[in-house]
């Protein structure tokens, strides 16, 4: 899928909510973190919104250098090295507790396992699963709506 | 006497048609009577697809799939017996074999609505080996594209052929027309050929519809007037050759022995003969000496703005497929589809022209024979072409730096395949007779739904698709993912119209449960 701006912000929002939320749900009570398991729950929640909120961001940025590009495309695997920076920006928010309503710092192992195991399976049904229910999205940019 | 019954039989039963009478070759809008009058069986089937090729093939494929037509409903009129006939023909003679990889991605699949698994992702399981994958993962940046082999889209197309059950709905035979009846819908007409198991009569056959597919490809090969001036003066079809003709004398005559070959253009032909040529030097011992003309010679990368700057090198323009990328779905899609007139050409302009893909291998043959002098690309335009004494061909190039006469054995021209709609039969006779118009770019002007403009009847409308729609509000339409997208405007107007299913993601699942399973619709 080579997508336009709002395809972008759609397709992430949409996969965060449809695949990184029970994704979240399921590994919360895994992640090695202290805490009662609200917290916990709350933590990763949080992690997650902030994901989609500054990914909205984020995805302007990514948006804006592709359009140095010829093809104005955005090669697979620009998808899964955008987690670089991605995470070290809200890891560190999310560890030094500037993320609103977190319960306190997120520990940074906790934080690395719970946002790589979202951001992947994410990439990975964005690069084809995504096409077999929705046989518009990748000839609409990424827009679902 | 015995009475003559059986001449009386003969002259009751009159001969079938197999050529239209005056009546309705002249009239724009035919009646049921003027076709009853004029003794051509009439059939009533809801969609015909003229063609039969990739486009018709993708399209009704869709049909069948998304819109949830039975076989029942379609009839594909055609002079081919299977869909990849004519373009594996290409393929081949431009010397793309089975066993090459063509100029696609990996998920622009004629066999798959979805695209879903890619061919890489095929490949590996195939051949068990992440290695596709790994290249899909790290293309275009780190690696060149990913394209599939030409024989694993073919044998993946005959399988979903099979499938959607293609050949009930073909009928083989040469279509002659198509107008538009009073009272809504059209008339196809065509001539099967003898003993057609689906034709339902002999000699020429109306079908009556509500809705015409045309997809007829290209209407032929481009030659530039020199070559064809030099072909008809000389009589030689065989020093001066197409790229897209059979031309295997030339490689098998400069294997036997040392010559030159002149190459004519910068795209994706190009580039294939130049690896056959290439590699017939290298694993066959020929001693060719390679002279590339480049009308448009590309010194480094090119565009407009700073943001909108193709590659390019060494006489090429470098790009993946035929358009940029976001042509297919991404913001040049988007930005296309809001384009009219002169402002759509200018944009053809910019994301159009001659390229071909950057890959490794090619640059790097080509870097050894500039270096060994076996390989020189010249900018410029080729003229005078004449037979010299010996049997060469002798050309005067016309380029920036002067004139300069050039010898060779053969001249392969790799300019394209770019002939005038009118030129088609059925196409010409929708510029005639059918409503339709041409776009600015001179081909067949389509709605963003591939309506044909101009040319509905009652409740009945022409869809064109592939390369007659060229120059449309969709640029890519003579590609593999350009007729899925088509394919998919088709569909989704007809479902708006209430006359087919619309494919919802339930239904999608299920439908794509059904091709993994290949489980026949």
């Amino acid at each position: 899928m080579v997508p336009t701006v709002l395809g972008r912000i759609q397709t992430r929002l949409f996969l965060l909510l449809v695949i990184g939320g029970p994704l979240t749900a399921l590994i919360t009570p895994l992640l090695p973190v202290d805490g009662p398991m609200s917290a916990r729950y709350t933590a990763t929640f949080v992690v997650l919104a902030g994901v989609a909120v500054l990914g909205i961001g984020w995805e302007l940025i990514y948006h804006l250098i592709m359009q140095w590009r010829w093809e104005k495309d955005w090669p697979t695997i620009f998808g899964l090295l955008t987690m670089i920076p991605e995470g070290i920006l809200l890891g560190a928010l999310a560890g030094l507790n500037l993320l609103p309503w977190l319960p306190g710092p997120v520990p940074l192992g906790a934080f690395a396992i719970h946002f790589g195991t979202v951001w992947i399976a994410v990439w990975l049904v964005g690069q084809g699963p995504m096409r077999v229910p929705f046989v518009h999205w990748r000839f609409n940019g990424g827009r679902l709506v | 006497m015995e009475p003559l019954t059986g001449v009386t039989n003969m002259i009751d039963v009159a001969p079938p048609l197999t050529v239209l009478p005056p009546e309705l070759e002249q009239a724009d809008w035919w009646t049921d009577e003027m076709v009853f009058r004029a003794g051509i069986p009439m059939y009533d089937v809801p969609f015909v697809s003229v063609g039969g090729g990739m486009g018709s093939f993708v399209t009704v494929d869709y049909l069948r799939v998304a819109g949830g037509v039975p076989a029942s409903d379609i009839r594909v009129l055609s002079n081919l017996s299977h869909p990849w006939q004519t373009y594996e023909y290409l393929t081949r003679v431009s010397q793309l074999p089975r066993s090459r990889r063509i100029r696609s991605d990996s998920s622009s699949r004629p066999d798959n609505l979805w695209g879903f698994p890619s061919y890489a992702i095929q490949e590996a399981v195939r051949d068990r080996t992440v290695k596709p994958v790994k290249q899909v993962l790290l293309e275009p940046v780190f690696a060149d594209f990913y394209t599939p082999l030409l024989g694993m889209v073919l044998d993946s197309m005959r399988r979903e052929a099979q499938r959607i059950r293609y050949w009930d709905m073909l009928v083989q035979g040469e279509v002659r027309t198509v107008r538009r009846r009073a009272g809504g819908g059209y008339f196809a007409v065509q001539a099967p050929r003898p003993n057609q198991p689906n034709a339902p009569a002999s000699g020429l056959i109306a079908y009556r519809c509500r809705d015409v597919h045309v997809a007829v490809g290209y209407t032929g090969l481009r030659f530039l007037p020199d070559l064809q001036r030099f072909r008809e003066q000389h009589n030689d079809y065989h020093h001066v050759v197409n790229g897209y003709e059979d031309h295997e004398h030339v490689y098998e005559s400069l294997r036997r022995r040392p010559g030159t070959v002149l190459i004519r253009g910068s795209g994706i032909v190009t580039s294939a003969v130049l690896q056959r040529l290439i590699c017939d030097r290298l694993h066959h011992g020929a001693q060719t000496r390679i002279v590339q003309i480049i009308r448009t010679y590309v010194k480094g990368a090119h565009g407009r703005h700073a943001w909108s700057r193709r590659p390019g090198s060494h006489g090429f323009a470098y790009q993946g497929f035929n358009y940029p990328k976001s042509a297919w779905g991404g913001q040049l899609k988007a930005r296309m589809r809001r384009r009219e007139g002169a402002d759509r050409v200018q944009m053809y302009d910019e994301i159009g022209g001659t390229t071909t893909p950057l890959r490794r291998l090619w640059q790097h043959h080509l870097q050894n024979g500039r270096r060994e002098g076996w390989y020189t690309a010249y900018s410029g335009k080729l003229d005078s072409l004449g037979l010299a004494s010996n049997g060469q061909v002798k050309a005067t190039l016309h380029s920036p730096e002067g004139d300069r006469r050039l010898r060779a054995d053969y001249v392969i021209d790799c300019t394209g395949l770019d002939a005038d709609v009118a030129e088609h039969r059925v196409l010409g006779d929708l510029l005639h007779h059918g409503g339709a118009r041409r776009n600015p770019l001179g081909r067949l002007d389509v709605e963003p739904s591939f309506e044909l403009r101009g040319s509905a009847s009652g409740m009945g409308r022409v869809y064109v698709t592939g390369a007659a729609s060229f120059g449309g509000y969709f640029p890519g339409v003579d590609t593999f993912l350009g007729l899925q997208i088509s394919a998919q405007e088709v569909v989704d107007d007809i479902a708006r119209r209430n006359l087919c299913r619309r494919m919802g993601p339930l239904r999608s699942t299920v439908e794509w449960l059904k091709w993994a399973r290949n489980r026949q619709i």
